[in-house]
């Protein structure tokens, strides 16, 4: 697979590495797949009716990995992607996407992601989502994913999403539907900067008794951009559900967040914390007491936050 | 050596002055273990935080090593070798104590290093090291944090304010251990305490009082006459 030095950068962000990915994979650029590698017990094939991909993975296998990345470095290109995820009973494994976008041009770039994941009876799937964008262009960097998740009995997913930089607008959704003890849990990372407009959307229904969730998002809003955190989490049946917002307001920006929570049994045991505010002035000075800058105590503090 | 020269401290409140600190005058030598005490609202607090630049004087000038610093920056005064133990030790969502020790270091330091630090302070490293430094540790885990922080920055002056506040299970033996082994590799130490133990093991000892020195003398001189009359306070 041969790249340019600007989708080399999105891959290496979103994968966290410059090498190849171990097990199966599929490498998006601008709309086109230019590398695949199904294995025994992971197999991606391409969608027929739209673009995007059916991902199989077999019953049982564990300690495997499937990457997806995909990145835009051409200017102006609009996308909507499917891409399906069907993880059969017993499997563990983890799952890493996200997209880069590299805009150097006037008009927006755009990817829109859909995702579905089916996981089976009993599996465990970590799914790792990075977003990331850059480039000198006045066209936007525009990301909206859609992270639909089924959970079937005793089902667990992990997602970790993550939005650092870059990306100048994005509507974040993810619909989980739990099954009898499944497990849910979310971790998202968010940074908006500059005019950046974010708006994250968790809608989970506890159907089964005993299914769990644990929605945790934590985000540091910059100079004039914009967050809004929605989250409803219906409780179905005997189950937990717990969601947090905890949120850094920095500059001139604005962090609303609107959660909602709605009972349907009396054995739904429902929580939601929310924290928004500016770094406190003691966490600023015991780092500068520790012979950090203002600045210097500022990044440590995002950065940790953000970790 | 610290000199603190005729500092003087007002602060608002309800629109009038209110004098905290009034002409203090004192020097502290390179080595010296000196304790300031005395009655709360005396101005403990607020002379060390203006050491550490952290309030700033209305008046009066404090110098180190001959310089005078009224002007530096918090950071500027850090690098210059002062470090600060806060009161009230700060939570931060995200680090952890493996990372403030490391920030506090100024340099990457092992894990092995960081073990040798947090063993002085009673916290076992496999339990501690990569813990949130965050509202789910108690107070007096965060004070024992507090103070691995301040020897892992290894700075010539250190400050302590009032590090016997919520020390609950950390026995004081171990807190008193520390200072005297700072004492022992020659560091210039000023503890803000009320804690006898702690007066105990001074050079000296201030007695602030209605923000002006009331006693400064040696502790053996000092100590008997606090124990002996409540007046003194």
């Amino acid at each position: 697979m041969n790249f340019n030095e600007y989708e080399q950068e999105i891959f290496c962000e979103v994968t966290g590495t410059s090498e190849p990915p171990k097990g199966a994979y599929n490498f998006r650029v601008n709309g086109k797949s230019v590398g695949r590698k199904s294995s025994k017990n992971i197999n991606i094939v391409s969608k027929k009716d739209v673009s995007g991909l059916e991902i199989y993975i077999n019953p049982g296998t564990i300690d495997e990995s499937v990457h997806i990345p995909v990145a835009i470095s051409a200017t102006g290109l609009k996308e909507t992607v499917y891409n399906d995820f069907h993880v059969g009973e017993g499997a563990d494994v983890t799952i890493v996407a996200g997209c880069g976008i590299y805009n150097c041009g006037p008009v927006d770039s755009v990817h829109d992601g859909i995702h579905r994941f089916f996981v089976g009876k009993g599996a465990k799937v970590r799914y790792i989502e990075k977003h990331y964008g850059f480039g000198p262009g006045r066209g936007g960097r525009i990301l909206n994913p859609v992270t639909e998740v089924f959970l079937e009995e005793g089902a667990e997913a992990e997602l970790v999403m993550e939005q650092i930089k870059g990306v100048d607008s994005t509507i974040r959704k993810t619909v989980a539907t739990l099954g009898r003890r499944a497990k849910l849990v979310v971790k998202e990372r968010l940074m908006t900067h500059g005019r950046q407009k974010a708006e994250s959307i968790y809608e989970v229904s506890l159907d089964g008794e005993d299914a769990s969730s644990t929605i945790a998002s934590r985000s540091v809003a910059q100079d004039v951009s914009e967050q809004i955190f929605r989250s409803k989490i219906v409780g179905n049946n005997k189950c937990r559900g717990h969601s947090e917002c905890d949120a850094i307001i920095m500059d001139q920006a604005r962090v609303l967040a609107v959660p909602s929570l709605d009972a349907a049994s009396v054995d739904a045991e429902l929580i939601h914390e929310a924290a928004i505010g500016k770094i406190a002035g003691e966490q600023l000075e015991k780092l500068m007491t520790l012979g950090l800058s203002r600045a210097e105590a500022e990044s440590q503090i995002i950065n940790g936050f953000l970790k | 050596m610290l000199e603190v020269r005729d500092v003087s401290f007002l602060v608002s409140e309800e629109g009038r002055k209110k004098k905290i600190l009034d002409k203090i005058s004192f020097k502290v030598r390179p080595g010296e273990f000196l304790v300031v005490t005395g009655p709360n609202g005396g101005g403990k607090s607020s002379l060390a935080k203006i050491i550490m630049g952290l309030a700033k004087q209305t008046r009066g000038k404090i110098l180190l090593n001959g310089e005078d610093i009224s002007e530096l920056s918090i950071p500027q005064r850090a690098q210059k070798g002062i470090s600060f133990s806060f009161q009230q030790p700060v939570k931060f969502k995200g680090l952890t104590v493996y990372d403030l020790l490391n920030i506090a270091n100024g340099e990457m330091i092992s894990p092995e290093e960081a073990e040798k630090i947090l063993k002085q302070v009673g916290l076992p490293a496999e339990e501690y090291l990569n813990r949130e430094v965050n509202g789910k540790l108690s107070g007096g885990e965060l004070k024992r944090i507090e103070i691995a922080m301040i020897l892992a920055r290894n700075s010539e002056l250190l400050i302590f304010d009032e590090p016997e506040a919520g020390i609950d299970l950390w026995s004081f033996d171990d807190l008193v251990k520390v200072f005297r082994k700072l004492h022992r590799e020659g560091k210039t130490i000023i503890v803000i305490s009320h804690q006898e133990r702690i007066l105990k093991i001074a050079d000296r000892i201030m007695i602030l009082k209605k923000g002006r020195i009331f006693k400064l003398n040696e502790a053996r001189k000092v100590l008997p006459k606090i124990q002996g009359s409540e007046d003194e306070f």
